[in-house]
């Protein structure tokens, strides 16, 4: 008999457990209709000091990593606060993929910050949909109109709607080290037949042409997007990517083609596949590979970082990936795109301040970014005026003349999607897949997306 | 004392604390996990309940059934290896001249944490500048593989960090199982005129089978739920190569957004350890343990 009350006890604590479980679970679906009610206790705090209003900001920069966002954050901040009497900022800041973690769970349980980072197209999506994220429009046909380089803002847009307002900017220039090139007899390549026997020079010498991180994935990936678009046009890609056009496009399965004739060369770092994107910049680094395709954020390793010798720095120089004799693309034609942005919350009880911090961050951001942190903001830059390493003020020029500015291809598809696109990436540098394979995995995975 | 314990309330009060604590780490998360498998959720926006559908998907999703076997491959590997680990004990335990310091350093894996363990074999298996391709040069070898960067090479080559990673356990586990052995039938096995084999295989091992199942069982389990190597060194990759069912519940809830689908996937893999634990107990359940 005792055994049995005994057993009941465990019995009925276990189910108090699950219930427990499943009546949080409940409160949170509940908020998401309701969602005034669970903020009610904000507003609540405010109410109390007055007409003091609080905004909250979630950051990704904290000191230690990353200094001089770290610093440019907090001046303008105080800068807003002292002109906006009543309103104060308050700041919470974690390192980027706790960031991630910790804005999906704030997500569920409704509590996310006033202002807070969030990544473009695929990243912003599920947060829409959820109905967390404001609608930004009202600032970019207000006070920043025509402020931002074309396509960037686009990028946070969904249905014609833009959620969030980009802050950096990274276009992908082909790195090279002018000292290995002319030591073995290379020019700088015009066009990609140049480049490609640029590159048997350079095998034929014992060489390593092209170091390339590509466990990382992302990084064959922009390999792709250069040849796709100078080989299709700069509209194939996207149209395949939305699912209007195909992968099987001949100049997109050409651009495969291209990829695994690089391959075959022994253009690429041996064991590639195995490397991450670390790993394969220390060989351009080290100077035992001569050429490295990645984004502008690396622009500071060439030209400020102080653990780089003078004489190595001066050696790197870029060029913007050449043509292909017969296609479609042009050299202005650039693969990259915004970087973190700034959203408002949909449930803010402080919307108005909100965005009015953002549009003046966004604003003051622009002014100083470039000089003092080397990040491209996605507004526009006057150059004229600032005072920047050469290899700086090149991008930035190159900028203002791109003829097309292409999304990196795994930030454009949905989570899923992309998944198939970096393996299947993977597997066209490895070689266990055709190009007429790799592009129907992609025309198959876009296909069930848009069924969903 | 003996009152005390005999009264149930008391022993209710004492086991509570750990009891709540492994309910809710454990068990809430692992009901749980099942509810979430039977929705459709990106972990964010509201969950939609889709009932077995993410199950229906999963029976048909060639991805998971290569990581299940990739996790099948590493138990019948590590399983293999307990022999060696045995064979090792076995050496060691007859008082070789610094069999103490070889212990001791066979269990040297076992303190350092997986991610720095994964480091140092990233750096062995580096394909131009790593020690075993420049041994493999030195020796003549002229295109060694990139073992992390070939599908073929790449889950044994994870294998091998992983074998090396957990010897240490096992030995220290087989070491202290075979000094419980009593000295005197070792001693009058070899009265007997018994060679050190015959000791081995009549005596000690009969004597510690108890611990060699648990140890399979461990072994077995440990692989179909691995992880940490495999996320650190390949990320599962090439093109999913060296994905294994852990590492693909990961990709499928924190990568994709896909956490209804996760959660099946961590379910289904709850299911299969089950199930392989089941199995290895009835199938060594044999017979009464051995005594002399």
């Amino acid at each position: 008999m005792k055994k049995k009350t005994l057993a009941l006890i465990l019995l009925s604590l276990f189910t108090v457990f699950a219930l427990v479980a499943c009546g949080n679970d409940d409160e949170g679906t509940d908020s998401n209709d309701s969602g005034e009610s669970t903020n009610n206790g904000d507003s609540g705090e405010t109410a109390d000091s007055g007409e003091d209003k609080t905004i909250d900001f979630m950051h990704l920069w904290p000191e230690g990593s990353s200094p001089q966002h770290f610093a440019i954050v907090n001046d303008i901040i105080d800068e807003f606060e002292s002109e906006n009497e009543g309103v104060t900022v308050e700041v919470e800041i974690l390192g980027n993929e706790q960031y991630k973690e910790k804005l999906k769970v704030l997500s569920a349980s409704n509590e996310l910050p006033d202002v807070g980072m969030t990544w473009a197209a695929g990243f912003l999506t599920p947060y829409v949909d959820g109905n967390k994220f404001a609608s930004l429009d009202d600032l970019l046909e207000g006070d920043l109109n025509d402020l931002f380089v074309p396509g960037t803002a686009e990028a946070y847009a969904l249905d014609g709607t833009t959620y969030g307002l980009p802050l950096e900017l990274n276009i992908t220039p082909l790195y090279y080290n002018q000292k290995l090139f002319s030591d073995n007899g290379v020019d700088t390549p015009e066009t990609y037949e140049e480049l490609k026997s640029g590159i048997q020079t350079l095998v034929d010498n014992g060489v390593t042409p092209v170091t390339l991180g590509n466990k990382d994935r992302w990084t064959g990936s922009m390999w792709y997007m250069y040849l796709a678009d100078r080989i299709a046009g700069p509209d194939a890609l996207p149209n395949a990517i939305s699912g209007e056009g195909s992968f099987t496009d001949p100049g997109l399965i050409q651009a495969a083609e291209e990829i695994q004739e690089l391959v075959d060369m022994g253009a690429f770092v041996n064991g590639y596949n195995g490397l991450g994107n670390d790993e394969a910049k220390g060989y351009f680094l080290n100077e035992a590979a001569a050429m490295y395709l990645m984004g502008s954020w690396d622009l500071p390793e060439y030209t400020t970082n102080e653990n780089n010798s003078q004489e190595f720095k001066d050696s790197i120089d870029y060029m913007k990936f050449p043509e292909v004799e017969g296609g479609k693309g042009n050299r202005d034609s650039l693969v990259g795109g915004p970087g973190v942005g700034l959203f408002v919350s949909e449930d803010s009880d402080v919307k108005d301040e909100a965005k009015e911090f953002v549009s003046f961050f966004v604003q003051k951001w622009g002014e100083r970014s470039v000089t003092d942190a080397g990040v491209i903001p996605a507004t526009k830059v006057d150059t004229s005026e600032t005072d920047l390493p050469e290899m700086y003020i090149d991008v930035l020029n190159d900028l203002n003349e791109a003829s097309n500015l292409t999304l990196y291809a795994d930030v454009q598809l949905s989570a899923a999607a992309a998944e198939v696109h970096l393996n299947q990436i993977q597997a066209l540098f490895g070689g266990e897949v055709t190009p007429q394979e790799f592009a129907e995995a992609h025309d198959e995975a876009i296909a069930k997306e848009n069924e969903e | 004392m003996n009152k005390v314990m005999s009264n149930k309330v008391v022993i209710a009060l004492y086991v509570l604390p750990a009891l709540l604590l492994i309910g809710v780490l454990m068990f809430v998360p692992i009901i749980l996990s099942g509810y979430y498998g039977l929705m459709d959720w990106d972990g964010i926006g509201a969950m939609k309940f889709i009932g077995l559908e993410n199950y229906a998907e999963l029976m048909g999703d060639g991805k998971f059934w290569d990581s299940a076997y990739h996790s099948f491959l590493l138990a019948l590997f590590s399983t293999i290896s307990l022999i060696a680990y045995l064979a090792i004990s076995l050496i060691l335990a007859n008082k070789l001249k610094g069999s103490e310091l070889l212990r001791k350093i066979y269990l040297i894996p076992m303190l350092l944490s997986s991610v720095a363990i994964a480091q140092l074999w990233l750096k062995v298996y580096d394909p131009n500048n790593g020690i075993l391709n420049s041994l493999l040069t030195t020796l003549g070898v002229d295109n060694p593989p990139a073992w992390l960067a070939d599908t073929d090479t790449v889950l044994f080559s994870i294998f091998i960090a992983i074998i090396w990673q957990y010897a240490g356990f096992y030995i220290i586990i087989y070491s202290a199982a075979l000094k419980g052995i009593p000295e005197s039938l070792v001693e009058a096995a070899r009265i007997d005129g018994a060679n050190p084999i015959q000791i081995a295989y009549k005596i000690k091992i009969p004597l510690i089978m108890g611990v060699i199942k648990v140890t399979v069982v461990l072994a077995i389990v440990g692989s179909l739920k691995y992880f940490d190597l495999i996320y650190v060194m390949t990320g599962g990759g090439p093109n999913g190569a060296s994905e294994v069912m852990a590492s693909y519940m990961y990709r499928q809830a924190f990568g994709t957004y896909n956490f209804g689908y996760g959660s099946a996937v961590g379910f289904a893999l709850l299911v299969i350890c089950l199930i392989l634990t089941w199995l290895i107990r009835k199938l060594t359940a044999s017979g009464d343990e051995i005594q002399y």
